[in-house]
This record gives structure tokens, sequence and C-alpha cells, in this order.
């Protein structure tokens, strides 16, 4: 268990705010590294019970700001299972799209099945929109997003393999 | 052919693109304030990255013949986070200096409450210094932010033909289009625009308002690409003055309305002149200035 894993267990007991401040302190004074560290400390915290109302809004806070930053690691870690249940559906969706247009494969975002909705599909569609007007390809995990996918996948037919449908 | 390059980053460029930059013809830039990589953490990064972006970068590009402005703001991703909200009030000053022709970046990142406060305060500030606004149309959500920011920019009060909607694309040069304001679009590499889809947009909705840039920057880009673009002009049957017009005299235009623009050739460039300094350091290390040559006086290629 590496020295995170330990120390989260410990403080899981421990009262709300003192893990909170803990998970800030690092992911703010830490380099990518370790802001990944405390990333996937919120993942676990999450898995393990339902995160208390301190820790899920210094939580989120922390998930917002490595989803504005440039670093492709930083915004996938971000993307696990603490943003997948306590993310707000606007940052959330955006952190999809910032995913796909990092290149970085969706096979990663937590809850992707169940949260993605209309709003999600909208926004793929333009992209694929602009994409097909640029004369650019389109990646495939935008394809799995568009509406016509997400007809198909509900009744199990195969998925459309150019954004013809909308 | 001369070149002005609306918008581009060279806080994150090498002499190397400077001196490429001049050969290819461009004598005059602006340098939008923009987020650095690297997230800022307070106010005095930002402050000293404007303080940066009007001296030691303008000091930079004249030591290459190339006559530098900025823009200032509040770039739309840190206007959402609360210890960088905090450099709004700063704003004025920068605002009021003779190196600064518009207000920019500005505009929206992910369409949050946050950014859209930060919108529509650059678009007060703007309103009362009377300077030209440089508006970022955010890369997700492309088409939908747009729109929002065409609405926020009606709502303002300012005048259209004061500001420009950047990073456009086929899909949202259309809503821009009628709106009189100036439409701006990067040339890069790969993403974004390339040279042949720009001249197609030129061919179908002519010249008038169009503004052309590299955005330069710490990614794959390339500074040359505003040069690369008025040669696919050419090659596409647009006459010298067409292409003129678009990369030069349509940047001089809307900035001018700033009424600090300096696009005259630089002093001190020529042969033998002594070369200016910045705190001490002419950053020439020893090289002569690079002498003015025939083209870089020329008033059209």
């Amino acid at each position: 268990m590496s020295i995170m894993d330990e120390q989260t267990a410990a403080r899981a007991a421990a009262p709300a705010i003192v893990v909170a401040d803990e998970l800030e302190t690092r992911y703010r004074s830490g380099d990518t590294e370790e802001r990944i560290l405390v990333l996937g400390a919120l993942d676990r915290i999450t898995a393990e019970q339902a995160a208390p109302d301190l820790v899920r809004a210094v939580g989120v806070e922390l998930v917002r700001d490595a989803l504005r930053t440039n670093d492709p690691r930083l915004v996938a870690a971000a993307m696990g299972p603490f943003a997948g249940r306590h993310l707000g559906d606007h940052d959330w969706r955006h952190g999809v799209m910032k995913l796909v247009f990092m290149g970085v494969p969706l096979a990663g975002v937590a809850r992707l099945d169940e949260r993605a909705d209309d709003e999600l599909a909208r926004m793929a569609a333009d992209l694929a929109e602009e994409r097909e007007a640029a004369g650019r390809p389109v990646p495939e995990d935008l394809l799995a997003l568009l509406p016509a996918s997400r007809a198909a996948a509900a009744t199990h037919e195969p998925a459309p393999t150019r954004p013809g449908g909308r | 052919m001369r070149i002005f390059d609306p918008h581009i980053h060279m806080t994150s460029r090498t002499t190397d693109d400077y001196e490429a930059m001049y050969a290819a013809g461009v004598r005059a830039l602006v340098e939008p304030a923009f987020w650095l990589g690297q997230p800022r953490t307070g106010v005095s990064s930002f402050l000293d990255y404007f303080d940066a972006i009007t001296g030691w970068e303008r000091f930079r590009a004249s030591q290459f013949g190339i006559r530098h402005h900025a823009a200032i703001a509040l770039n739309p991703k840190e206007a959402n986070d609360p210890r960088c909200r905090e450099v709004l009030p700063e704003l004025d000053r920068y605002l009021r200096r003779e190196s600064v022709v518009a207000v920019g970046e500005t505009g929206y990142d992910s369409m949050t409450p946050e950014e859209e406060e930060v919108l529509e305060t650059h678009l007060d500030l703007a309103r009362r210094h009377g300077l030209p606004v440089i508006v970022h149309t955010p890369h997700r959500d492309k088409k939908h932010g747009t729109q929002r920011t065409l609405d926020a920019i009606a709502n303002s009060g300012i005048a259209p033909g004061l500001v420009v909607l950047d990073h456009l694309n086929e899909v949202t040069v259309d809503l821009v289009a009628d709106s009189g304001c100036w439409m701006g679009f990067s040339i890069y590499p790969d993403t974004k625009m390339d040279p042949q889809r720009m001249v197609a947009i030129l061919q179908r909705l002519g010249t008038e308002r169009m503004l052309v840039n590299s955005a330069a920057d710490w990614g794959r880009s390339d500074p040359l690409l505003t040069s690369k673009t008025g040669r696919a002009m050419l090659d596409a049957g647009f006459t010298d003055a067409e292409v003129d017009g678009v990369l030069w005299e349509n940047p001089v235009a809307f900035y001018g309305q700033s009424g600090r623009l300096d696009v005259t050739p630089l002093p001190g460039f020529e042969l033998g002149a002594e070369a200016e300094l910045f705190e001490g350091n002419s950053i020439l290390r020893g090289a002569a200035a690079v002498p003015a040559t025939a083209t870089a006086t020329a008033t059209a290629s």
C-alpha cells in the first residue's frame, strides 16, 4: 500500500475537515504526480463510502482545477469515480469533451454510460459536424457519443461508423 | 509581403522565430494575454506577466525589427479560479499603457457563470477605455459557445466593429459574418484552421473584416503560417492588394481603433546604429542588429 493509501485509510475515520484539509494541501502544494495521487485518493474514498460533505466540496474544487489543466494525465485522473459520482453535469460533460480533444480514450471515464445524456450527444454531434466541415477525421470515441450511437446501443444494434445520424 | 500577426504568444517563442518572422515579412504583431500552460495561482503572477508582455517582450521584438503591442485581460480558463479573479481591479492601469492596444483574450472556455461575469467585465472595460476586444471562441461546444459570445457582445452595448471573434471555423464563421464583428482565424499545422481552408472561407465570404493569425504559442504551432496563408491566397488567384489587405491593412484598421498603434519601421535598426538596451541588456549577445533591408520599409510587396 502506498503512503497515500495508508494515510487515506487511517484518516477514513478521521473528522471530514481533517481529510478535506489534507487533500487540499497535498494537491495545492504538490506537483502533477502528487496531484494525480490526490485525485486517486478521492476516487478510493468515493468507492469505500459516501464522501462526507466537506470532502465532497473540496474534492469537486480540486477536480475542477485539474480539468482546467493542460496535462492529459491530470485531466484523465480527474474523470474517475469521484467525478463520476459528484461532479456537476456541465463540468462533467466538458471533462468528457476535453478528453476527446486531447485524444485520451474515454474507456477510463467512470460511469460514462450512466451519465452520457442528450446534451453530451448534442455536443458530440456539433463537434463531428465541425470536423466534417474541416475535412478532418472524427475520433472513434466521438462517434460512440453521437445520438445515433446511443439509440443503437439502447436497441443493441450496431453503432454507425460515420457521423450521419443526428 | 508585409504581415501584421494580430494574435501570437511570443512569450513562448524563441529568437529563431523572430528572425524567421522578420524574414517572412512580419513587421508588427499583437500579443494578447492568455494562460501560460502551468496554471497561475495568484495576482502577482499575472502582474509579472502583463509587465513582461508590455515590457520585455516588446523590447525583444524590437531587436528583430518587429513592432509589438499587447492586449490585456484575465483569460477565460483562469476566470474560473477565485485566486485569479482578484486581478480584475488591476487591469485598469494596464489598459492605459501606450503599448496596450486591446482588451484580450477574453471569452468562454467552458461556458461557466464565472467566465460569463468576467467576459462582461472585460467588455465593459473595453467600452470605457475605447479599446478593441479580442474574444476567444471556445474550442469545446464551439458553435453554442460562439452564439453565447455574440449574445454577450450584443448585451454589452459595445460597438461590434470594436470586437474580433477569434478561432472561427467553417461552422462558426457564418454566425459572426452578419454581426458587424471582425472574424479571426488561427492557422495551425493540424488543427483549428489551415491555409487551404482559410482560402476557401475568403473565397466564399470575401476579405472584409477578416483577420488571419498564427496564434503561435507553447503548443505545435507555426508563426510563419500567416505568410503561408498569403501565398495560398496568391495561388488561388487573390491579388497582391487583397493579400496585403487581409494580412496588413485589416489588423492595422482593427487595432488602430485604439488610437495607440504604431507600425512605423523601428528606429535604431539600421546597420551601424547603436542597439537600444532594456534594463542594461540588449539580448543581441554581441551580434549586430539585423540591417533594415529594402523590403523592411516597403509599403507594398
